[in-house]
């Protein structure tokens, strides 16, 4: 079949954009495969072992744009590419202002905007230290969603935001809430009284929403990346960010969230929460306090919010595994009908969600019985953008599963919010059909269990997402953590009175 | 200079940086928002990097 390629000599677009040109372009009569990308090296190899390597496009450079297609016929591929140009101008999220020319460095958009206070930076991890730095220097708080920071450089951005009495969130910030606006991949929450201070984007996401469905909201969610809390960091801009909520009049409980820190990290950690005169609940996946444990330490994000709650409304809290038992029953009954058999496979977007699930499965079904993976960890997203933005990557593993006779179980996220996949559901959904019905005819089941991250509010329909998956016969459970407890109870029914608690 | 208490205290007014999608989604929030329409520089990060080390703006 035919390859071929067009290059727009110093022509940047985004990769969001390049990849809804992509997706745009496959839909095209004839087109079985199309990219839209940057002529990186890295890009280059990509076309190249995806076939789509061309004489045209070998000698563009990283500031070119490769758009390149495999077709049926020679026509088919023509007619796309003549397309470029119209699918280039639609597929632009149209923040372009009419009759305005946009500013093209940040200091132009100073001079448009001069009393501008927080810089939200997502350019390629190569260029987002320059631009963090030079907006911290301008007096700008920053939003940094950029991964592919360097620890030393993170190290600097943050001691060089602290002297200047400034937020540095990020690197590899997915979510913040700022005085409610929601930044990066936000679900759609209301004002209110609890601060979040957050080394995990799809945990804090997870913890907003719980918060919402329970009718409290949101001051800040303050994000301060992944790896705040490692040894190298130290958890400075925790600590900036606690002092933050603790002096906001309208912050009135604090909740803090991330993966474990770095065991030297955790009495600096309880140290600063030991000042403050707030609530503060704590919520390090798979880390205890080391101290006199008076400040609450929970297990889950589902804990983390209710605990939170209770607090604020002067209620006694206790964890529950589930909640709603005779709901639990009910699709136990439904899906141990299927009797499945093998192994459990986690297949995640969210890296703190894939986390607490390893968390929960492993002390119930033995580490041998599950394996979890995090597709938006780096090396699945080396040159294509987050699954929680482009779902094709999961789909792909999913229909694999399908045919892979060990796998009996499917242990999914599904995580929604501002900027994430317009409907991330459908293709999940797809894909699960698709592995469901491999798998059926070889005589094996496949049970899918989810639990979606959202809210009423968000713009993908939490209900109609919900639905969707459903339909496609799949298990959807309020929390992560329950769905992990469910998968556990479906695989050894002997866990029963232990989580029924009867 | 902006403060922690200016920036908690009070709507931020953002600057967009990369993703087009995220000024989108925040002027659709009804935030105030500008969006740079930025490239890489010419001679890729070897240069922004110079750049980032010549910048004594402060």
């Amino acid at each position: 079949m035919p390859v071929r390629a067009v290059v727009r000599r110093s022509y940047y677009r985004d990769s969001m954009v390049l990849m809804r040109v992509a997706e745009a372009l496959r839909a095209l009569p004839g087109v079985r495969e199309a990219a839209a990308l940057m002529g990186t090296p890295a890009n280059h190899e990509l076309l190249a072992s995806a076939g789509l390597g061309t004489a045209e496009s070998k000698d563009a450079t990283p500031g070119d744009l490769v758009v390149a297609v495999l077709a049926e016929t020679d026509s088919a591929a023509a007619a796309a590419l003549a397309e470029v140009e119209r699918v280039l101008t639609e597929q632009r999220p149209g923040v372009a202002v009419a009759g305005r020319a946009l500013p093209r460095t940040l200091d132009a958009a100073l001079r448009q905007m001069p009393d501008a206070n927080l810089a939200a930076i997502s350019v390629p991890g190569a260029y987002a230290t320059f631009e963090a730095q030079r907006a911290l220097r301008r007096g700008l708080h920053v939003f940094l969603f950029s991964d592919n920071v360097s620890l030393d450089d993170e190290i600097a951005l943050k001691r060089l935001a602290i002297e200047r009495g400034l937020l540095c969130m990020g690197p590899d910030c997915g979510t913040a809430y700022v005085n409610g606006v929601g930044l990066g991949f936000a679900n759609v929450v209301p004002r209110g009284r609890v601060g979040c201070v957050a080394a995990s984007g799809t945990g804090l996401q997870a913890v907003v929403s719980r918060l919402a469905a329970l009718g409290e909201g949101v001051s800040h969610g303050i994000g301060v990346g992944g790896r705040d809390l490692s040894a190298e960091v130290g958890g400075v801009m925790t600590e900036v960010a606690l002092d933050a909520l603790a002096a906001d009049p309208t912050t009135e409980a604090i909740l803090v969230i991330s993966k474990p820190p770095a065991p030297d990290v955790v009495p600096r950690l309880e140290a600063a929460i030991g000042r403050i005169a707030k609530p503060v609940v704590v919520c390090c996946l798979g880390a205890r306090p080391v101290g006199a444990g008076a400040r609450q330490w929970v297990a889950t994000l589902d804990d983390a919010a209710e605990l939170v709650v209770a607090t604020l409304r002067g209620g006694s809290w206790s964890p529950s595994l589930f909640s709603d038992l005779v709901d639990v029953r009910t699709r136990l009954t439904r899906a141990r009908g299927t009797a499945p058999r093998g192994t459990i496979l986690g297949l995640y977007t969210g890296g703190t969600l894939a986390h607490e699930a390893g968390l929960v499965l492993e002390p119930l079904v033995g580490a041998a019985a599950f394996r979890v993976v995090d597709l938006g960890d780096d090396e699945f997203t080396r040159g294509r953008p987050h699954p929680m933005i482009d779902p094709e990557a999961r789909a792909a593993r999913v229909r694999h599963a399908g045919a892979s006779a060990d796998v009996g179980v499917l242990l999914l996220d599904l995580v929604l919010g501002r900027a994430v996949h317009p409907d991330p559901a459908t293709p999940l959904a797809a894909a699960i059909y698709d592995a469901r019905r491999t798998a059926a005819a070889q005589g094996r089941p496949l049970v899918a269990v989810a639990s979606v991250v959202g809210t009423d509010g968000d713009p993908q329909n939490l209900r109609r997402q919900i639905t969707t998956l459903e339909a496609a016969g799949v298990e959807v459970l309020p929390s992560n953590a329950q769905a992990a407890r469910f998968v556990a109870l479906l695989t050894k029914p002997e866990l029963e009175p232990s989580l029924f608690g009867s | 200079m902006t403060s922690l208490a200016s920036v908690l205290g009070q709507p931020p007014r953002i600057v967009n940086l990369g993703l087009e999608v995220f000024a989108a989604e925040l002027e659709a929030a009804g935030a105030t928002v500008i969006h740079v329409d930025w490239r890489p520089p010419a001679g890729g990060a070897a240069v922004a990097a110079l750049l980032a080390r010549l910048d004594d703006a402060s």
